[in-house]
């Protein structure tokens, strides 16, 4: 039991197995707390699916603008095709309300112009625009969860 | 034989009262001082206190028995909230309902939540009061450093609990604040977008998923904030609270002035009477509070429609107010340095002999008063130029994210809190002069963003000096 390694070069038996014990502790330990971590992650959320179809292009007639409160996204249609803009504030997550100068956020005051970029008050980013695209039965979906650049119109 | 069998037994029956006392008190009558001593050894629940109490402890202009009220008021929430669990169920669409009916149909139901509700937000003062009486009574220097750390774990679980607390009814104002604290969660995806790795790299879009249990608010997020309201949250502010006592006692009682005289009481009764009429204030206050003041419920939660102004309860709109110019500055960074800067305040202020005088004399009294006016002036100063000029955004809408992110009223005010505080450690040759501006200038900005937060702020976060002049929609 002498401790006495100072003047001995590099590490005891006694002491490497000891500390490759203590390393397995923690490193199980760290271990499991990711795997508790990862259990309040689910496999599948039970939400609403993020493309949705939107209906045809013919009840999109050009200069329509369309809030679809329940999708959080605002459809417009003008002279260059329609484009889907999403509502939800890029701040903190508040829905804008329209205004005839563009998208005015109810939270903290964020302002964005009719293409959803930002004016003014603390949202870091632009409103996303949306994919929108045809399918086969010729209804309108838009996705949710594909951006794409801020401009770009389907044309129908 | 039989007749003395009755006698011993009529005996131990009018004995009964004295003899059930003396089981349970495991003692005499606290008489003398030997059992007045043991009467606090040998009860279970009095033994954390101590046998005496030094007489400095129980002068009320000492400590006001800020951290006993903060304990009693812990005792009402928790209670009151053991009683609204009986009808309280944590579903979506039966949350709103149950505490409808907690409200108007259940017996005393109202007044439970009222307590329940006011208790728990008057904890949030009183800690803070707590939490400003030893500071300013030097009471976290040596060898007090790790207990005023447990108590700030304290002060951050009281929010917290309030916090998860003001989701559960799930109406109107539970759920937007909810809204707002799960992007202020998520708000280090503003840097991580301005250094364009979000797609490789989204901890912010990770830690809100964490705590919605999905990508919007809804079924799982309740039951996940129910879950830390009623249990993880409470089990560690109790463990906490074990350990805060624990240290008092260990850490050798209350502060109280080095050299001052050691005169000391017996506990029993001096210290249990001046507890014991603390608790009866409580008691009333909460009670009578909770009698005339309802505690808010609006309408069922609502996704689609936002309220406006969406705010957070009273005690974050300080914060609210500061993300409304970077939510990552203003929502993780600048709170996050005033925890921190807290936290390390006994540990960069070692030096001895401050303990037990209120703001360690004369020259304490002038940094305090000093820091509070030049806090408050710079602090209005920069409110009132925001808000008549506008930020960065407002001048050149292009200008990248980044550089608001790193200079923007809530950094620039850290700032000049750490800047002024250092100045006065140079000025005056004292850390503890350093750390009573730091703790001062905390104090001044907390009240002061949180007023502007409440009161000064209407429709879509904009300015209003008075409610009545909000516009009518």
């Amino acid at each position: 039991m002498d401790d006495k390694t100072g003047d001995k070069e590099g590490i005891t038996r006694r002491g490497f197995l000891g500390m490759a014990s203590l390393w397995a502790v923690i490193l199980s330990s760290l271990t499991l707390l990711a795997g508790i971590f990862r259990m309040s992650k689910a496999d599948v959320y039970y939400e609403k699916s993020r493309r949705f179809k939107i209906g045809r292009p013919e009840n999109f007639p050009v200069g329509t603008v369309k809030k679809l409160d329940d999708k959080r996204v605002f459809i417009f249609s003008d002279n260059d095709g329609l484009y889907a803009v999403s509502s939800v504030c890029t701040h903190l997550g508040c829905i804008v309300n329209a205004v005839d100068w563009g998208f005015q956020c109810p939270c903290h005051g964020s302002k964005f112009n009719r293409d959803g970029r930002v004016i003014s008050g603390p949202a870091p980013r632009n409103l996303p625009w949306f994919k929108i695209s045809r399918h086969v039965d010729g209804s309108l979906v838009v996705d949710a969860g594909r951006e794409i650049r801020t401009g770009t119109k389907f044309r129908v | 034989m039989n007749r003395s069998g009755m006698d011993k037994f009529k005996e131990n029956l009018k004995n009964i009262r004295a003899s059930f006392a003396a089981s349970l008190l495991r003692t005499k009558r606290p008489i003398s001082g030997r059992s007045r001593a043991a009467v606090m050894l040998n009860n279970f629940f009095l033994h954390i206190q101590g046998v005496r109490t030094n007489i400095n402890t129980l002068r009320p202009s000492y400590t006001f028995g800020l951290g006993l009220v903060s304990l009693f008021l812990l005792f009402f929430t928790t209670i009151s909230g053991i009683l609204l669990m009986i009808y309280y169920s944590p579903s979506t669409g039966e949350a709103y309902n149950t505490v409808k009916d907690i409200t108007y149909v259940v017996f005393a139901g109202s007044l439970m939540r009222n307590v329940h509700k006011w208790a728990g937000e008057g904890m949030i003062i009183f800690v803070m009061l707590h939490m400003a009486r030893v500071f300013y009574t030097g009471s976290y220097s040596r060898p007090r450093e790790f207990n005023w750390l447990v108590g700030i774990m304290l002060l951050i679980l009281t929010f917290v609990l309030n916090l998860s607390g003001y989701m559960l009814p799930w109406d109107q104002l539970s759920y937007w604040a909810l809204v707002i604290v799960s992007n202020i969660i998520q708000s280090s995806k503003e840097l991580t977008d301005a250094l364009g790795i979000t797609p490789y790299f989204d901890i912010g879009g990770m830690a809100k998923e964490f705590f919605l249990g999905g990508t919007v608010p809804g079924k799982a997020t309740l039951i996940r904030v129910y879950f830390l309201h009623i249990m993880l949250l409470p089990i560690l502010l109790f463990i906490f609270l074990g350990v805060h006592f624990w240290r008092i006692r260990k850490d050798g009682g209350l502060s109280r002035p080095a050299g001052s005289a050691e005169k000391s009481v017996f506990s029993w009764p001096d210290l249990l009477r001046a507890e014991t009429a603390v608790f009866m204030l409580c008691l009333a206050g909460v009670l009578v509070y909770s009698f005339y003041v309802d505690a808010p419920l609006r309408e069922m939660a609502n996704p689609l429609i936002p309220e406006n102004p969406a705010k957070a309860p009273w005690y974050f709109l300080g914060l609210q107010e500061m993300v409304s110019y970077s939510a990552f500055m203003g929502g993780i960074v600048a709170p996050g340095l005033a925890i921190l800067g807290l936290a390390l305040i006994p540990y960069l202020d070692r030096e001895d002999g401050h303990a037990g005088i209120w703001f360690s004399g004369r020259q304490g009294k002038i940094t305090a008063l000093q820091s509070m006016f030049a806090g408050a002036a710079v602090l209005a100063g920069l409110l009132a130029f925001v808000i008549r000029f506008g930020w960065f955004r407002n001048w050149w809408p292009d200008v990248p994210q980044i550089l608001i992110i790193m200079v923007n009223p809530a950094g620039i005010w850290v700032a000049f809190v750490a800047l002024w505080s250092l100045r006065v450690i140079k000025k005056t040759g004292s850390t503890r002069m350093g750390a009573i501006a730091l703790f001062t200038m905390f104090l001044v900005g907390y009240v002061m963003l949180t007023y502007v937060g409440t009161e000064l702020r209407g429709p879509n976060w904009e300015f209003y000096w008075l409610k009545s002049q909000w516009p009518m929609h």
